[in-house]
């Protein structure tokens, strides 16, 4: 089963509770000592019924994780290049894992071709500290995957236009 | 940014506990205080060297819907565009890239219905095609930076 054909059944429209949770934490975790039952307070239930709320969420993925989000621009991570790929559709799974698993690939997913003018069915975002270090990463995503690839692309990004990160309404 | 800056980044980018005092048992890890890690995240946030600091939620397993997105944008009416495509809230973020799809966006939505009219209304404002990318398999997420 695919990832996404998971999600599937996975997907379910979110309690009031839950929802109340994602838009009391969407902008991040209160910085007091007690976060969970500040939270609590907030919500008007109890600080064990947020906690273990929570601890569902993480458990079932509905939180991917808790923690800190670095700024990759401040930190020097200043080149970001989408690595695109044509690859055979009967062996994409394996590919993608595989090129997932690289320290310099922060997302990969399978996504629709568009043909005549978009060819590539994987993508990977590759980042580094420049373009040099972006395209010398994305050589040995070529080199790994050999003829397994039919072509590639890298596209630069040359501006951010908008970046509000994401949130649901409320 | 000293070493336990670093070292609250490299090990808190994900595992924060669910418990009455996260702060103090996540700062037992990292040989600090409670009332000190509260204060270097605050630090590190007011500074930009944290986007965020919190839960971060799997959109589409809380019932909402995400795509990626493309325009190709004639050179000419790149800004005008820019502002059109903008304005819709449910564009989380854009990036200009260098490639004939020169405009690359992310919609998010509450719903995976609200994300088709999106597009469509997208197309309508701006007369261009949108080349939607939805994620079909997702084989990895989550750059762990290390500094």
């Amino acid at each position: 089963m695919t990832d996404s054909a998971a999600h599937s059944e996975i997907i379910e429209t979110p309690d009031d509770l839950d929802r109340r949770l994602v838009l009391a934490t969407q902008a991040g975790l209160p910085l007091h000592a007690r976060p969970w039952h500040w939270l609590a307070t907030e919500l008007g239930v109890e600080p064990e019924q947020v906690m273990a709320r929570v601890q569902a969420m993480l458990e079932d993925g509905r939180i991917r994780r808790i923690g800190v989000l670095p700024n990759h621009y401040r930190l020097g991570y200043v080149a970001n290049g989408m690595s695109v790929w044509d690859i055979p559709d009967d062996i994409i799974d394996d590919v993608g894992r595989q090129v997932g698993q690289l320290h310099s690939v922060s997302h990969c997913y399978q996504r629709p071709r568009h043909l005549p003018d978009w060819p590539y069915n994987l993508f990977a975002m590759v980042h580094g500290h420049d373009r040099q270090e972006v395209m010398e990463e994305v050589d040995a995503i070529a080199d790994l995957l050999g003829e397994r690839a039919r072509s590639h692309d890298i596209l630069f990004s040359t501006r951010i236009l908008k970046k509000t990160g994401l949130r649901i309404g409320g | 940014m000293d070493d336990l800056d670093r070292r609250i980044i490299n090990q808190l980018q994900g595992g924060f506990p669910v418990s009455a005092r996260p702060y103090r048992d996540a700062a037992r890890k990292l040989d600090t205080s409670e009332s000190e890690l509260i204060t270097r995240i605050r630090c590190m946030l007011d500074d930009g060297l944290l986007t965020r600091f919190g839960p971060l939620f799997h959109a589409e397993r809380m019932g909402g819907a995400l795509s990626l997105c493309a325009l190709k944008v004639p050179q000419a009416r790149f800004d005008e565009v820019v502002g059109k495509v903008n304005s819709f809230p449910e564009v989380a973020h854009n990036y200009q890239r260098e490639h004939e799809m020169n405009m690359w966006f992310v919609l998010a939505t509450e719903t995976p219905q609200q994300l088709d009219e999106a597009i469509q209304n997208i197309e309508r404002c701006t007369g261009l095609e949108v080349y939607n990318f939805p994620k079909q398999t997702e084989y990895y997420v989550g750059l762990n930076l290390q500094v």
